[in-house]
């Protein structure tokens, strides 16, 4: 393809024909029918369309199989192994291809995937965001009112399912994808195929799941647990196939970031002198690369027993409903930390630029990261405390769960030491950050009630367990997650965010978020137990107060969604090349980042936390296409 | 490692001020949190395994309560003293990089807590169990007589089996008061928990497990039982009503329903651990 300047632009219609997003949409649909029939032809006679989906599940999940291949061929992601097979050259020219539609397919530039990436899961997390509002109006009153039971199960389901899967690659997807290769002075990622392929399978997987509403929903939560699951509807197949897309989606993203990060750094960026978002995002991919593959096979064992009735979960057929407990939360509770430390490394990254201070105690932060994903592989019975499995090993889960808290107060020491004595500038994303720590207090305080396994004994399946991990993972990640927004978006398109709307922002949504969840552990004390359509009389009053703090939490997120369509949209101010002051390398570089990043690979002779040290050689890419600096 | 300059004197005595600040405040809250929020703390005093968790939760709240009222003395002071005044120029901070003596301090502080609480919490746990589920072979056992009860979960609603009673079937939980007793909990279908909230009572109910609880009855009450894990659909309407009754009214109740149960008895499947549904269940 010719990449010269051409005047005239061939027609729109002309355009849509290719391998782009509509190609993709149609033959995913046509896929999914041809898995369909094909599998009509094999299991049974039956060409009833949706008619007898209740005891065909085969047919369910060839259709979603070749549904996503389809997508995937129609995006283009079949053109390299082909042409390789064919004999032509290795090349890169997805990347070529300018203007708007490079956002709509295949793209191997790591810039365009993490916008899409911030596009895509933004979406879904507005979807998951509303499952909660309607979740929130059925519990307005005790009995159930608005949704029929299954239909709240379904909703339940739907948010938890949608946020644990989506959010898992909440900031390695659109900021890990974005500034990993800039911030070790790289031009790629390791496997710029595998980068679009981990956001295409994580688009598919979201659709795959809301589907699940055209074959009767899912009542089993995002945890799925067998035999339930075994027993459940068609609908279940959407969660099974969902989560499966998102355990390889995270499984190639974390293995591409591993490879990018220890392979690919620039001359002098030794692994002292990396950026802790950098240390994150490896602790956060280790994780990913570890646990994900868990999740797949246990999956594809549900699968197995739903399709080919075999008896892996089930406990009259010899198997066990523990097995399927324990592989889950094996994968499961490394996966919480998949939340959760990309936004102890975003706040370490922040707090120094604000502060105007170096990140204090650097190797006790690194400590503090790989140490949390470390032990997180060892405290997931923590799951199952009453369950009734291995009660002798319960004194080992508990201690290993509070020895979490020991790394987890590295990044609270680190934090509040880079803080002390510093020069601190309450910005936008500087407030979040801050927030994060009041959150993830409380979020991790309560978590020992939840490790203490007397205690648990209380608080397991309660409400209580709801409010705790919402502060973690609302308050840790999504807090975070917006601060990164609001400070690296600037970046990534040039354009500033309005500061007054991100302040009203904050401030809605710090509050509300309080108010929404902190009522919640006093419901969970008060026995409210999880998932349930129906509570007790006296507990009316708190939920009312949280459903009510719930929909005006929802439009705090509309205020965001209004100043981030009007700042970049319609105002389009022009962002300066470092709006912030920071002295790390992305910020060197003009906004929006130009296609190859660097002319020449910078070189490094520090970390980028060299605020009050005169002596500190500021990085500057060499050669580097001057910023408006 | 590089180590920090010589702290000034001015990081002094915002270090001093903050511990001392901290300290009192600890000193002072941690008290008021044990007198005044511990005794509300759940799930009560109904079973003296209820009564062992509250204590439970005291001692971590108590344990919580120091350290929020530091970190939130400490931040707080960062937060308002070392900010940048409005409409000054961008300055940076001192360059401190580290402080071993802070580290350590930090780590020892920490772990000493975190060994404290898994100390404490397994001491308790090993008392009786604390009223959790304990699977079939449990390692904390209360000595004496205990009154077996066998909780048998489906979907959507619990029974109970008094096995000492000739296997006498209930729809509702009846205790005699001042009694060990030892709950079977098992499932026919799902997986779901037994949470009896006021005895302080949490045990899964897993299919082909038999899940055992303990638990010792105080003076007559009424509890609430609701299922604690998700189990389909009508999850939440799976909640009923039990009662802690002296002995005696327990000695007629068992007559009453025995004299009920007699007519349904030869149907019944003899008392066991476990039961398997048959033909077993499948298809939603």
């Amino acid at each position: 393809m010719s990449t010269v300047a051409v005047d005239v632009r061939p027609p729109l219609w002309r355009r849509l024909v290719g391998f782009n997003l509509l190609t993709a949409t149609l033959l995913g649909i046509g896929g999914w029918y041809v898995g369909w029939f094909a599998a009509h032809g094999v299991v049974g006679p039956s060409l009833a369309w949706f008619g007898d989906v209740d005891y065909n599940e085969i047919s369910i999940f060839l259709a979603y199989t070749c549904g996503v291949l389809g997508f995937l061929i129609g995006l283009g992601f079949a053109n390299y192994p082909f042409a390789r097979l064919r004999g032509y050259p290795p090349s890169l020219r997805e990347k070529e291809t300018g203007g708007m539609g490079r956002y709509f397919g295949l793209c191997t530039d790591h810039k365009v995937v993490g916008i899409q990436y911030l596009i895509g899961i933004g979406i879904f997390f507005f979807v998951g965001g509303l499952n909660a509002m309607l979740i929130r109006v059925e519990l307005l009153r005790p009995t159930s009112q608005v949704w029929p039971a299954g239909t709240y199960l379904t909703i339940v389901g739907v948010h938890g399912t949608m946020m644990m899967g989506m959010m898992t690659s909440g900031i390695l997807g659109p900021f890990g994808n974005y500034l990993i290769p800039i911030l070790i002075g790289a031009r790629r990622m390791a496997f710029p195929r595998i980068e679009a392929l981990t956001f295409w399978l994580l688009m598919a997987g979201g659709v795959i799941l809301e589907t699940t509403i055209f074959f009767g929903g899912f009542p089993t939560g995002w945890t799925g647990y067998a035999p339930l699951s075994i027993q459940s509807y068609a609908g279940m197949d959407c969660y099974i196939l969902f989560f499966a897309l998102v355990g390889i989606s995270m499984t190639l993203l974390g293995l591409n970031m591993i490879v990018t990060i220890v392979t690919m750094r620039a001359p002098g960026l030794t692994w002292t002198r990396l950026p802790i978002f950098v240390w994150g995002v490896l602790s956060t991919s280790t994780l990913m690369v570890l646990a994900a593959p868990v999740l797949i096979a246990t999956l594809m064992m549900a699968m197995l027993d739903r399709a080919a009735q075999t008896t892996f979960f089930i406990a009259a057929g010899g198997g066990s409903a523990y097995l399927y407990q324990n592989l889950f939360w094996i994968f499961g509770h490394p996966e919480v930390y998949v939340l959760a430390l990309p936004g102890f490394a975003i706040v370490l990254e922040l707090l120094p630029v604000f502060a105007r201070k170096p990140l204090w105690g650097y190797r006790l932060a690194v400590a503090g990261l790989m140490g949390v994903s470390l032990l997180s592989f060892f405290v997931w019975q923590h799951h199952l405390f009453v369950s009734g499995i291995n009660a002798d090993l319960r004194p080992f889960y508990m201690f290993s769960t509070e020895l979490i808290s020991i790394p987890t107060g590295f990044t609270f020491l680190c934090g509040l030491m880079t803080l002390w004595r510093g020069q601190i500038r309450y910005t936008v994303p500087m407030l979040f950050c801050l927030a994060w720590f009041f959150n993830f207090l409380i979020g991790g305080l309560t978590g020992v009630f939840l490790s203490d396994t007397p205690s648990d004994v209380t608080t397991h399946g309660s409400f209580f367990v709801m409010a705790h991990f919402h502060y973690t993972i609302m308050g840790g990640l999504v807090f975070t997650f917006f601060a990164a927004i609001y400070y690296w978006v600037p970046k990534m398109t040039g354009f500033q965010l309005n500061e007054r709307l991100g302040k009203i922002h904050f401030w809605s949504m710090f509050i509300l978020f309080n108010l929404t969840f902190f009522p919640l552990f006093i419901a969970g004390f008060l026995g409210q137990p999880r998932r349930v359509v129906t509570y007790a009389q006296n507990l009316q009053f708190i939920n009312d107060w949280v459903s009510v703090s719930a929909f005006l939490l929802g439009g705090s997120m509309l205020v965001f969604l209004y100043n981030f369509v009007k700042s970049l949209v319609f105002d389009r101010i022009p962002a300066p090349a470092d709006p912030w002051g920071s002295k790390s390398i992305e910020w060197q570089l003009p906004s929006p980042v130009p296609v190859h990043n660097f002319d020449r690979i910078p070189v490094f002779s520090s970390d980028p936390y060299g605020y009050g040290e005169p002596s500190a050689p500021v990085i500057v890419p060499a050669g580097a296409p001057a910023g408006s600096e | 490692m590089t180590t920090a300059p010589t702290t000034s004197t001015g990081d002094t005595d915002h270090g001093r001020r903050v511990i001392i600040a901290g300290i009192v405040l600890s000193l002072i809250a941690t008290p008021l949190v044990i007198i005044f929020v511990g005794p509300i703390l759940p799930p009560g005093n109904a079973s003296k395994q209820a009564s062992e968790q509250v204590l439970d939760n005291t001692v971590v709240l108590g344990i919580l309560t120091p350290v929020i009222s530091m970190l939130g003395v400490v931040f707080g002071y960062a937060l308002v003293k070392f900010r940048k005044a409005k409409g000054a120029a961008i300055t940076d901070g001192p360059p401190l990089r580290n402080n071993n003596g802070i580290q350590v301090a930090w780590i020892a502080l920490s772990s000493v807590a975190v060994l404290f609480l898994a100390a404490f919490g397994t001491y308790e746990l090993l008392q009786n169990g604390s009223g959790g589920g304990q699977g079939p072979n449990p390692i904390a056992v209360p000595s004496g007589p205990k009154l077996q009860v066998q909780v048998i979960a489906q979907q959507w609603e619990f029974t109970y089996r008094y096995p000492s009673y000739g296997g006498l079937e209930t729809s509702q939980l009846m205790l005699p008061a001042d009694t060990d007793v030892e709950l079977h909990v098992t499932s026919l279908d799902v997986i779901h928990s037994f949470w009896a909230y006021q005895l302080g009572v949490k045990a899964d109910a897993n299919p082909g497990n038999d899940n055992i609880a303990f638990v010792q009855t105080k003076g007559p009450d009424t509890f609430s039982v609701r299922c604690a894990e998700l189990c389909g659909l009508w999850h939440g309407y799976m909640f009923s009503t039990g009662h802690v009754v002296p002995a005696t009214q327990f000695a007629a109740w068992v007559k009453q329903q025995q004299h009920i149960f007699a007519a349904v008895h030869k149907y019944m499947p003899n008392y066991a651990t476990i039961y398997y549904p048959n033909p077993q269940r499948r298809g939603g």
